[in-house]
């Protein structure tokens, strides 16, 4: 063991002893990037590698929080009627310079106007760069419909109208996909007839630049000196690809790498009990649920779906099937979100009581299909058990179940039909840390209809109009009343039965110091330090 | 000879043909499309999904893109990535060689090992030996690959820390990619430790799908050589008083091996098949993996140029084995 471990081992030694103390973070990540242009994924793995090492956006996220702070806008403004937003750029903010790129010009508004429009316009030169691409970011959170206009007022502002006011517009474009590139980079590139090396040859504003890919095994990069926050403590960042979770920990554990993500449920305790090891964890931004289709009998009776959420042992189902990674869910948003409403009272595990209700709705001897997915994703690790709980826990009450499943692909398309049979389980994970990213997305009345996001089908007209008003109201104090009130119209109406928020973990050598959990799920290295 | 060789080449049109059309069909015939994955638990209208099913191309009737994609081979165009976006054939090849120098070690191991195991076996018939290795080669054969990987990573890499954990080499050494062979790139890069280390990586991958081409290696050479070893002229060999080793290793074995090359040839699509679960274990960036990718993702392009360009590689593997099976075996050539 102890030679070859030694060796192992000692291999992040030799490299942080390398060169002039070279500092090198290896990082196992999950998988391999799609891509290195943000604005054409949507895959967190590929927006990892991309849009959080690379770039910076107008404004983004303070890491470890969801507030949305100043970036490579140093400030902004919000016109009265909410139909204007003014950005000041920060002056002097450099792009990297590699091997294969040297800027003549600092940051300025032309790159922002060009990151925005070659997504928004099909006319663009660089909107179709890679055959058949698409901005399913930008589509999704409604730009080409918000954004009326991007004008440059000079070399360091500029204006974004829009067409109506949207309050979560800040949070949206402190995403991803909104990172800014470079222009003059586009430029040099489209002469060449080059312009697949924007996706392959990144060059961005972030904290790291980009050094080399050897697809399916490693990228490299290397901090960026002129960096506008200032230089990273850590010299080089590496991304060794390991999509297997069990060997992700045998790295770690064997020193190849210092920091992994998405451990197996099954691991953590032993990860726990590891002395060279600190296990990170906190709150998933996310819910797993159990929606009904409230457009069918009987179903679109909310005393049959509060009787079936009161048949529901939820308490029982997450210590199963979480195994003490996850909490009890009460409403469709995360605890961890502002304006989460902690005052809002479960429905109680009464089967009894849900008995009673049943035989009083004229719903007993209900026979009903519960849909489980056939994938585990971060919010469900596994809802065919849930599915056998939930069988269980109806039979009680006279409720019969038949558990049905189809292939994913199918599942997500079929589960959107407005005249489903049965209830679904599924999940989300919020984008941009705005409670209308949940409420709105996947309960609001826009999302009805085939292909929508509301599996309920649930349009109810005083929750759809509290999600609209706290949509054009920009003070967040009031934004927040109004999301409050629109949890205690769901929780009176159980659309869903709110199952579960998950517990994110993330294992690293306690060498490295300064790592901040984002609740958004990604993963960024900015400020991280290996202890000598 | 040359006759033969057109022999060959000619049963080759047919079975590529239908190779394209079953690489074709497969992907298409798994439920679910890529627009739809690409959509999530978003969910996607149906008139968003019906414009990038247009922009990609799939709106098409199934024989125009059929015919498209059997065009574009002609051209050597291979079809683009719809996850990278970039072309499915340059995609390909740069993992393929990782992939290549993985079943090639596996495969050498395999023989190596298999043979002599088989031979020995078959001489001592009935033996302790025979029936500990012939058992020994049915557990190989029956193991799941996932497992046994883990298994080995655990108790080597993870308890006797003898061997990495995974990947080609130490993250430590970086050169540019050359040749795609990691243990010729590091010879050729000069850095002192990187050939070592990139033997020590693949060791365990190695291993662990060397073993099912070893087990069968093994069986068919023991039955090979028990036959040959009953043969006329092997008794009239021995009874003139030959060595052992001269009746043995000479005139059973050149005949006993006939059929062993054939179960080597036939190996290397074994080899390919495994090499799909064993590069996702250890990380090893070839092809195996990118398929597991491309079809969960029904990256169609990917998924049908990957099978085309894989089942090429096994009909090429497979032609060399039948020539070198008719200069091993001349009445085969003549007939």
């Amino acid at each position: 063991m102890k030679f070859a471990h030694l060796l192992a081992a000692s291999t992040l030694a030799v490299m942080a002893a390398a060169g002039a103390h070279a500092k090198t973070l290896v990082y196992c990540s999950e998988g391999s990037p799609e891509g290195f242009d943000a604005a054409p994924y949507t895959a967190g793995t590929t927006l990892d590698a991309s849009g959080k090492a690379l770039y910076n956006r107008l404004v983004e996220f303070d890491l470890g929080t969801t507030n949305v702070i100043p970036s490579l806008a140093e400030s902004f403004e919000v016109s009265e009627d909410g139909l204007e937003y003014t950005f000041k750029l920060r002056p002097g903010v450099k792009f990297h310079t590699t091997d294969y790129f040297t800027p003549t010009r600092d940051l300025n508004a032309d790159d922002v106007i060009f990151s925005f429009l070659r997504q928004a316009s099909a006319d663009h030169p660089w909107n179709q760069y890679l055959p058949g691409i698409s901005y399913e970011y930008y589509n999704g959170m409604e730009m080409p419909t918000l954004i009326k206009d991007i004008e440059k007022v000079d070399d360091l502002t500029v204006k974004f109208v829009l067409n109506r006011p949207e309050a979560p517009f800040l949070a949206n474009i402190a995403m991803s996909f909104a990172s800014i590139v470079s222009k003059e980079y586009a430029d040099q590139l489209e002469a060449s007839g080059n312009m697949a090396a924007l996706n392959s040859a990144p060059i961005g504003t972030g904290p790291f630049k980009f050094v080399a890919y050897q697809p399916d095994a490693v990228i490299r990069y290397a901090a960026h000196d002129d960096y506008w926050k200032g230089r990273e403590k850590i010299d080089d960042l590496v991304f060794a690809i390991t999509p297997d979770p069990a060997v992700r920990r045998q790295r770690l554990e064997a020193g190849e790498c210092h920091i992994m993500p998405y451990p197996a449920p099954a691991d953590i305790e032993a990860l726990k009990g590891n002395d060279s090891l600190e296990v990170m964890e906190q709150p998933g931004l996310n819910v797993a649920y159990l929606a009904y289709n409230t457009t069918v009998a009987p179903f679109d009776n909310a005393e049959v779906r509060r009787a079936l959420n009161m048949a529901m042992n939820k308490q029982a189902i997450v210590d199963a099937v979480f195994q003490g990674t996850g909490t009890v869910a009460k409403n469709p948003i995360p605890p961890t979100m502002w304006s989460y409403n902690d005052a809002v009272e479960d429905t109680p595990y009464d089967p009894e009581g849900a008995k009673a209700i049943l035989a009083e709705q004229g719903a007993e001897g209900l026979t009903m299909e519960v849909w489980a997915m056939p994938v585990q994703r971060p919010y469900m690790p596994n809802a065919r058990r849930v599915a056998e709980m939930i069988q269980s826990d109806f039979a009680a009450v006279g409720v019969n179940v038949n558990i049905v499943s189809y292939e994913w692909g199918e599942y997500l398309a079929k589960s959107t039909e407005p005249n489903r049979e049965g209830a679904v389980i599924l999940g989300w994970t919020g984008d941009n840390g705005d409670p209308d990213n949940f409420l709105a997305v996947l309960l609001g009345c826009a999302a009805t209809g085939d292909g929508g996001a509301n599996r309920a089908q649930w349009c109810n007209k005083e929750f759809d109009d509290l999600l609209q008003q706290a949509k054009v109201t920009s003070d967040q104090a009031e934004r927040t009343k109004l999301y409050e009130e629109a949890q205690v119209v769901f929780k009176r109406e159980n659309p869903w039965a709110t199952l579960a928020h998950s517990t994110v973990f993330m294992p690293m050598s306690s060498k490295v110091t300064g790592y901040i959990m984002d609740p958004l799920g990604t993963h960024n290295f900015t400020g991280v330090d290996i202890a000598e | 000879m040359i006759r033969f060789l057109v022999g060959k080449l000619a049963y080759l049109i047919p079975t590529f043909i239908g190779i394209t059309v079953v690489a074709f069909s497969f992907v298409r015939l798994l439920p679910g499309d890529p627009v739809l994955l690409m959509a999530g638990e978003r969910g996607i209208t149906p008139e968003r999904h019906a414009q990038l099913t247009a922009q990609l191309g799939y709106d098409r009737p199934v024989v125009v893109q059929y015919l498209d994609f059997v065009m574009g081979l002609f051209q050597g165009d291979f079809g683009t990535s719809l996850a990278t976006r970039r072309p499915v054939l340059g995609e390909f090849f740069a993992l393929f060689p990782a992939t290549v120098e993985l079943g090639l070690c596996a495969v050498i191991l395999a023989t190596i090992i298999g043979i002599p195991l088989g031979v020995f076996a078959a001489i001592k018939r009935g033996s302790v030996f025979d029936q500990v290795s012939m058992g020994a080669a049915l557990v190989g054969y029956s193991m799941p690959i996932f497992w046994w990987g883990l298994l080995l990573i655990i108790f080597f890499s993870g308890m006797l820390g003898w061997t990495p954990v995974s990947g080609r080499i130490d993250l430590l050494y970086f050169f540019p990619n050359g040749t795609g062979f990691m243990l010729i790139d590091s010879l050729m890069s000069g850095q002192s430790g990187a050939f070592t280390s990139a033997l020590r990586h693949l060791i365990l991958p190695s291993v662990v799908l060397a073993t099912i081409p070893m087990a069968v290696i093994a069986r068919q050479s023991r039955s090979a050589m028990l036959e040959v070893l009953s043969e006329d002229y092997v008794r009239t060999a021995r009874a003139k008083g030959m060595s052992p080793f001269r009746v043995v290793g000479i005139h059973a074995l050149r005949n006993a091996l006939i059929p062993v090359i054939t179960t080597i040839g036939l190996q290397i699509g074994v080899v390919m098949a495994g090499a799909i679960l064993t590069e996702t274990i250890f990380s090893w960036p070839g092809i195996g993996k990118w398929m597991i990718d491309s079809i969960s993702r029904r990256d169609y392009p990917s998924v049908q140029g990957g099978l085309l360009l894989m089942a090429g590689v096994v009909m090429i593997v497979n032609l060399l084995v039948d020539l070198l099976y008719g200069v091993i075996n001349p009445r085969i050539r003549h007939s």
